[in-house]
């Protein structure tokens, strides 16, 4: 994050437009920081060009986990270490098990999920969020530019986004 | 928008007239089979049911019984009427298998289509037409359950609590147990459920497919909120009648047991081979070049439907399942040693559990699977098998204890009952438009994303 500091912003009231914008610049070679928008926009991940999310890969890595976890401590501790014999079965009775390897799974798997997306969206608690324009809570869509990792000019960059339909075109600068 | 209609073609019209009369040269064969081979029949009997304290078969002829194997007290059954030949049995099992299965195909289609509009969905509106039709097999199950049943009843081949004996408190078949649920289970009442049951099925289905029929013409939100106002109303009655008709057509098989899981458990079965059936008829007809308003996203939700199912089954089944073996009260336990605990059948219990739980779970998991027919045409037919030998389980060892088998006859069965639910669904399907033109819901159907 250090260095970004110097951002062109292009301000949109409306999602079908913000859409067509976003292809219409990066079409014209734009390389796109971010967009923010009050609710969520349909499809706005593939005009963004954005690689399907891997957390679904993290959440069954963590399931796996989580019931190799709990198969590991209940046979460790019924089965081998303290030998229990409960209803008259084996020590290792897996169908007694599979109660607490279900919750156990489910548990690492969404904590897994939950801690991973905080930390790759930078979502810790000290975080100092950067407000581009506070009307992104409101009913503006802001798509926001880094002019250090863009090749465009300014004005070029600015000309794109009135072109393609924003309403309004701003400069924000951070600390 | 184009109306689309499904052409039922000659060339379908044969594969499944083909698989028909392959069925019946099967079932012909089969039965031959088991006629031939089926003298040593109760030499098996006993070993599976050491433990029962109860004379759960009916049949048995006590005399062979005790010669077959000398640990068998509960069998001493004194003067025991002598049971059908194998093969009869064998048959009945098996038709009764297919009907109570396909009747559940049936009735998961108007349930489907009667679950979209009380709960308004609007993702659905493109593909309910096909579940609707499944419902034409309502009047036809009606039939051959009955058939069947009368066949069961004088030939005492399916339901032991049939023998009149077993409620006569002088008889020495006298069974205290089957007795004591005489104000549920008798023929009377039986019959009169079963009547109610496919009455109201049959009733509300024919109800909602008239007003989604009147829709194509007229139009408008009215025919709308009419089915949804008649979906409502099904819902309470199938809610009701799934679960008893669950208990009556299976449960009531092995008579000294019960579950309080077993509605739940039928349902869940059901209602995931059901959701298989029309995922796997919409993505066949989708490849065929129909259902121009379906699209990815729609596979998703009936995929997601798939999987998500598939592990109520398996939920639904492990509480059955976990309760009664942490318990481990011998009345309650001995449905699984029938079943688990039985060389005869343990093979089948954890083909059941890999076919309709672990296959698809694997199968299913990624989001790619759901969205693309390629695997869906795969684990849709597993689920589809997956389920009918969920009901072989259920069903076959109250019935035909160590006497039950899988062979030409179980697959011929299955094929002609198959081929022929396919013929009524399709050839209905093919007489009325594929898809709701004029369903309020439609545009919001097109424009489903996820």
């Amino acid at each position: 994050m250090e260095g970004d500091k110097n951002f062109v912003l292009g301000i949109y009231d409306d999602e079908d437009v913000l859409l067509k914008a976003i292809s219409k610049v990066r079409g014209a070679g734009l390389k796109i920081h971010e967009v923010y928008s009050p609710f969520p926009v349909h499809g706005i991940d593939d005009v963004l060009g954005y690689k399907r999310s891997r957390l679904s890969v993290v959440a069954f890595l963590f399931g796996l986990l989580g019931t190799s976890l709990a198969l590991t401590m209940q046979i460790g501790m019924l089965g081998i270490d303290w030998p229990m014999i409960i209803g008259g079965k084996d020590h290792i009775a897996i169908p007694d098990f599979i109660p607490v390897t279900f919750e156990l799974t489910v548990l690492l798997a969404s904590f897994g999920m939950v801690g991973t997306f905080m930390i790759i969206s930078n979502l810790k608690p000290w975080a100092k969020p950067r407000i581009f324009d506070l009307r992104i809570t409101d009913d503006k869509h802001v798509v926001a530019v880094d002019l250090a990792k863009n090749d465009l000019s300014e004005e070029q960059i600015k000309g794109l986004f009135s072109e393609s339909g924003a309403s309004e075109v701003n400069n924000k600068d951070f600390e | 928008m184009i109306e689309e209609k499904y052409e039922f073609t000659s060339g379908a019209k044969k594969t499944l007239f083909i698989t028909i009369a392959v069925g019946i040269v099967f079932t012909i064969i089969g039965l031959l089979m088991v006629g031939s081979g089926g003298h040593h029949e109760e030499a098996g009997h006993g070993d599976g049911h050491a433990i029962e304290q109860h004379n759960v078969s009916g049949d048995s002829d006590s005399s062979v019984v005790l010669t077959a194997s000398g640990d068998t007290e509960g069998h001493a059954e004194a003067g025991g009427h002598h049971g059908p030949a194998v093969w009869v049995k064998r048959l009945i099992t098996n038709l009764w298998i297919n009907n109570i299965y396909f009747v559940g195909l049936a009735l998961i289609g108007v349930f489907f289509f009667t679950l979209q509009y009380a709960t308004q969905a609007g993702w659905s509106a493109g593909v309910v037409r096909i579940p609707l039709a499944f419902g034409n097999w309502l009047p036809i199950a009606a039939v051959l359950m009955a058939v069947v049943f009368v066949v069961a009843w004088l030939s005492h081949s399916l339901f032991h609590w049939m023998d009149a004996s077993l409620f006569d408190p002088l008889s020495a078949n006298f069974d205290p147990i089957v007795a004591g649920k005489s104000w549920y289970l008798n023929k009377v009442f039986y019959i009169a459920r079963f009547i109610v049951f496919f009455g109201g099925w049959y009733f509300f289905f024919k109800k909602v497919a008239k007003i989604a029929y009147e829709e194509d013409i007229t139009g408008g939100v009215e025919k709308w909120k009419q089915i949804r106002k008649w979906s409502a109303g099904f819902l309470v009655f199938f809610a009701v009648s799934s679960s008893m008709s669950a208990w009556d057509w299976v449960m009531s098989i092995d008579v000294h047991w019960f579950s309080t899981m077993f509605g739940w458990y039928v349902f869940a079965s059901w209602w995931v081979s059901g959701l298989a059936l029309i995922t796997f008829i919409v993505v066949l007809l989708k490849d065929k070049g129909y259902l121009s308003v379906v699209n990815q996203n729609h596979i998703h939700d009936l995929g997601k439907f798939v999987f998500a199912f598939s592990v109520f089954w398996t939920y639904i089944w492990f509480s059955q399942f976990l309760l009664i073996y942490y318990a481990h009260i011998p009345e309650e336990t001995i449905y699984f040693v029938d079943r688990w605990k039985s060389d005869h059948y343990a093979p089948v219990f954890f083909i059941n559990l890999i076919l309709n739980f672990f296959l698809p779970f694997l199968l299913l998991m990624t989001r790619d699977s759901k969205r693309h027919s390629r695997i869906l045409k795969v684990v849709c037919p597993i689920i589809l098998l997956g389920h009918w030998v969920d009901f072989y389980l259920m069903i076959t060892p109250g019935t035909l204890q160590n006497d039950g088998g899988f062979g030409l006859l179980e697959i011929g069965l299955l094929a002609i009952y198959a081929g022929s639910f396919l013929f009524v669904v399709l050839s209905n399907l093919a007489k009325k438009p594929l898809v709701a033109n004029n369903h309020p819901m439609l545009q919001e159907s097109l424009n489903h994303h996820i």
